[in-house]
């Protein structure tokens, strides 16, 4: 208790000290700011040229929004990733972004003056080619495969990932979807409640498959020169993830808010974003991304639900999920 | 014997403990814009979630008997340290504990290794019965130490004159044993059937898939994922409602035995013979065998992480081990308030007694929410992040130290009550005198318990947390959440060498004053 009062003072007395110096709010998904998260390259790129403070507070995004309400401290929000944007849009915290999309690079339309896409990837399984010499070649072959191959998955009521796996089903199968949890359901190892938990029981040899993202595999071969995780790519198609920068509508700080939005778009940003988001960037054209990510095998054809949509599938998606894997 | 005073402040604590369990849930409740629903699945959930439960528990106390009474009577090197060890899975951060137990019993584990050894084919741990195995791993020692406790609280005096008598072993156990364990196995029980209940993590993954949702996971989904109040209040009420009737049960099951004043002789417990020998083996083996394995694997799945971990993992355990010794230090003082009070069986003793198991059946993310919200007006929620990770640990502790105390807070009631007053022994004299050396054991066991599990918390901090108070669980989730899942097992076994180290501590110092 002691040093937390001590804390409190310091930062207040720190507070004072910059009195002069604007400061930008941006909240930040739990994984940004840790040293080995993108955090502290954006900050430190940023702050050269702002004349600010640009300060992150982390944490759960839309559930700290939605308890703040009007009262909330944000300027901006980084990390909104692409099912929950219906929610966050509907909420009516957020006002329009105002850049230009001309220098997105993704394989989907954006159109959305709301929100600002900064990354983007899709979910695949990761699988290791020492362990699993014949990967499924198809969406399809998942449905029969061999005895013993075992599958981890995220649940999608608790994770985002799982929840694009059942959109990702969904919107491949449509109403056969159930059928094809009733065929993948033997060889679900467990559903875990989050990324990390499935990729931990993955990386240590518990489970052949798991649910992840295409560019997982770029973490093992550029942090740990292992080439042996691979993404099996489906001919049906991917389904598209995004994480988006947004900025509320009430800040008091809407010049540097504009700002921030410019300089995710930059490409001194968007180069920052691979290897520090294990993702690949919004804006930038494939000649340029940092070296080794251009020969990272990304899928043909991309799936991606538009936000109604989504929204309108979602209950009924994770409930056949749920019916067909509780039997 | 100091009545009034511990009475006034027994019943203040049992006041801002329902306040601090009760009031963020109504905040929850007054901010949920739609009237709470049921949805489908939420019937079986709550059917999973009770039968769990139920079975963990059971499980749990049974087991521990054998093995807490092989424990008791039998003396050999190590005993100490094997004893204090084996409490260690209960004080695993609980996404440790599964990682070592699939490491053990997985598909590719340990168990299934040496069963293809011998040609058995393998056997899946994914399913209720990984649940129920986890849970037991997770509360058997919790059981065996409460239980082990009752056995050594029982005076030798009486011990030697049932030898004295010539009664048979079946005598002893009717006369001596049974008694002990109606007084001391219904409050284990209720302490590890509440915290089964409010399980959820673990019986996901253990449990292989959405068979094995419970309501805690209902209250998770509808707090982080849907945001619908309501129903996470709704479903909070619920849970609530489960655990004040088994507070209930268990406050008209449990009996005091009555053994009466020793002389406080290191307890003599006899048998002889090739059988108990080999059963008490058999109880102590084997417990030792499925509770030390899994840890051992964590611990060498973290020890190459161990040597390199970045500054960010120090710091963390710093704010961390700051987190936990405050806790320990406000949950012991409610504690001792509290179990002085409800042993003093006056009014409102049943009624305290289940307000002190109430913060078990809490589910930490809808304390965790309300808080918030009833924060935020006067001051920003990441200020105040590391004394409300105070607040939420002493109330998630509470009960354990409370239950263990309470057991022997009645004996001190009943065997020093009336020499206490007689000598016009009160307040502070009384409490320095008589009540802590009378209840060293359990205190320092308690402290022990409490700064483990104020070490292990995760629960709450999500919403309040910024970088700068960030907690050892919350750095060891992110950098599994970045791949690092080297560093991350060598943060985790960082996380548990810390947790046991605390708990080592106190607890040796409780059976070290105790014996004084």
């Amino acid at each position: 208790m002691k040093t937390s009062i001590l804390a409190t003072g310091l930062s207040c007395i720190a507070l004072a000290a910059s009195a002069e110096t604007p400061v930008l709010t941006v909240y930040a998904g739990d994984y940004f700011t840790s040293e080995w998260g993108p955090g502290p390259a954006i900050e430190a790129g940023f702050e050269a040229f702002c004349a600010c403070d640009l300060q992150f507070s982390t944490g759960d995004l839309l559930p700290r929004l939605m308890l703040e309400g009007q009262r909330t401290q944000a300027d901006v929000v980084i990390g909104l990733t692409t099912d929950v944007l219906a929610r966050a849009r509907e909420a009516g915290f957020f006002g329009p972004h105002g850049q230009d999309l001309a220098a997105l690079t993704l394989p989907v339309a954006w159109p959305d003056d709301t929100f600002l896409p900064f990354n983007w990837g899709h979910t695949a399984f990761i699988y290791d080619t020492t362990r699993l010499t014949s990967p499924p070649a198809t969406l399809a072959a998942m449905r029969d495969l061999p005895d013993g191959v075992t599958v981890v998955i995220q649940d999608p009521r608790t994770s985002i990932s799982g929840l694009a796996l059942v959109l990702w089903v969904k919107s491949v199968y449509g109403d056969q979807a159930g059928a094809f949890w009733s065929d993948l359901a033997p060889h679900i190892l467990t559903v875990t409640k989050d990324w990390s938990e499935s990729y931990g029981l993955f990386t240590s040899g518990e489970a052949d498959m798991v649910l992840s993202y295409t560019t997982s595999p770029a973490y093992h071969i550029m942090a740990e020169n292992d080439l042996s995780k691979q993404a099996a790519l489906f001919p049906e198609g991917h389904y598209f993830m995004a994480e988006t920068v947004g900025k509320i509508a009430g800040t008091d700080q809407p010049e540097l808010a504009d700002k921030f939005l410019a300089w995710v778009l930059t490409s001194e940003f968007q180069k920052t974003v691979p290897a520090a988001n294990w993702s690949l960037p919004a804006a930038l054209p494939q000649a340029d991304w940092p070296e080794g990510w251009s020969d990272l095998p990304l899928p043909e054809k991309v799936l991606f639900l538009t936000e109604d949509a989504a929204e309108a599938l979602r209950v009924e998606a994770v409930e056949e999920w749920r019916a067909a894997l509780s039997q | 014997m100091a009545r009034g005073p511990v009475a006034v402040i027994g019943t203040g604590a049992a006041v801002c403990v329902a306040a601090l369990v009760l009031l963020p849930l109504g905040a929850v409740l007054m901010r949920a814009s739609t009237w709470p629903a049921f949805a489908p699945g939420d019937g079986q959930a709550v059917w999973f979630t009770l039968w769990q439960a139920l079975v963990s528990a059971v499980v749990s106390c049974v087991l521990a008997v054998p093995v807490a009474r092989a424990l008791a009577r039998r003396r050999f090197v190590g005993r100490e340290v094997l004893i204090t060890l084996m409490g260690a899975p209960f004080l695993l951060p609980t996404i440790v504990a599964v990682m070592g137990l699939i490491a053990v019993f997985g598909r590719s584990g340990l168990a299934n290794q040496a069963l293809a050894a011998v040609g058995v084919p393998p056997l899946s741990v994914y399913g209720a019965q990984g649940v129920i195995l986890a849970h037991v791993f997770l509360n058997l020692p919790l059981a065996v130490r409460m239980v082990l406790q009752g056995w050594q609280a029982i005076p030798a005096e009486r011990f030697r004159l049932a030898e004295s008598l010539g009664f048979a072993p079946a005598q002893v156990t009717r006369h001596l044993e049974v008694p002990m364990l109606r007084a001391i196995l219904p409050g284990a029980f209720a302490v590890i059937f509440v915290i089964c209940l409010t399980s959820f993590a673990v019986a996901l993954t253990l449990g292989g898939g959405p068979k094995a949702t419970t309501v805690e996971l209902a209250i998770y989904q509808a707090v982080r994922f849907d945001f619908d109040l309501g129903r996470a209040a709704l479903l909070a009420g619920l849970q609530f409602a489960l655990c004040a009737l088994v507070a209930v049960l268990v406050w008209h099951v449990v009996t005091q035995a009555g053994f009466g004043a020793g002389l406080d002789r290191a307890p003599v417990l006899r048998a002889q013979g090739v059988g108990p020998l080999l059963a008490d083996g058999l109880a102590i083996g084997g417990t030792a065998v499925f509770l030390l394995l899994p840890l051992g694997t964590i611990a060498v799945r973290g020890l190459p992480g161990l040597l390199e971990l970045p500054d960010a993992v120090w710091a963390a355990a710093g704010r961390s081990v700051t987190v936990a010794l405050a806790s320990t230090g406000v949950t012991v003082a409610t504690a001792l308030a509290l179990a002085l009070r409800v042993s003093d069986a006056r009014w409102g003793a049943g009624v305290i007694d289940a307000v002190a198991l109430l913060p078990l059946a809490t589910s930490g993310l809808v304390l965790g929410t309300g808080l918030f919200l009833l924060v935020q007006p006067w001051a920003a929620p990441s200020s105040l992040a590391l004394p409300v990770t105070v607040a939420v640990n002493v109330a998630m502790s509470l009960p354990f130290v409370y239950r263990l105390l309470l057991p022997e807070a009645r004996v001190l009631r009943a065997d020093y009550g009336r020499l206490s007053e007689s000598l016009g022994l009160q307040g502070i004299s009384w409490l320095r005198l008589v009540a802590v050396p009378r209840l060293a054991r359990p205190l320092g066991f308690g402290a022990g318990l409490a700064a483990a599990l104020s070490m292990g918390d995760l629960g709450v901090i999500a919403l309040f947390a910024s970088d700068q108070t960030a907690t050892l669980p919350l750095v060891v989730q992110r950098l599994m959440g970045a791949y690092r899942m080297d560093t991350a097992a060598g943060a985790a076994l960082l996380l548990v060498v810390i947790s046991f180290g605390l708990f080592w501590a106190f607890d040796w110092w409780g059976r070290r004053y105790a014996t004084v």
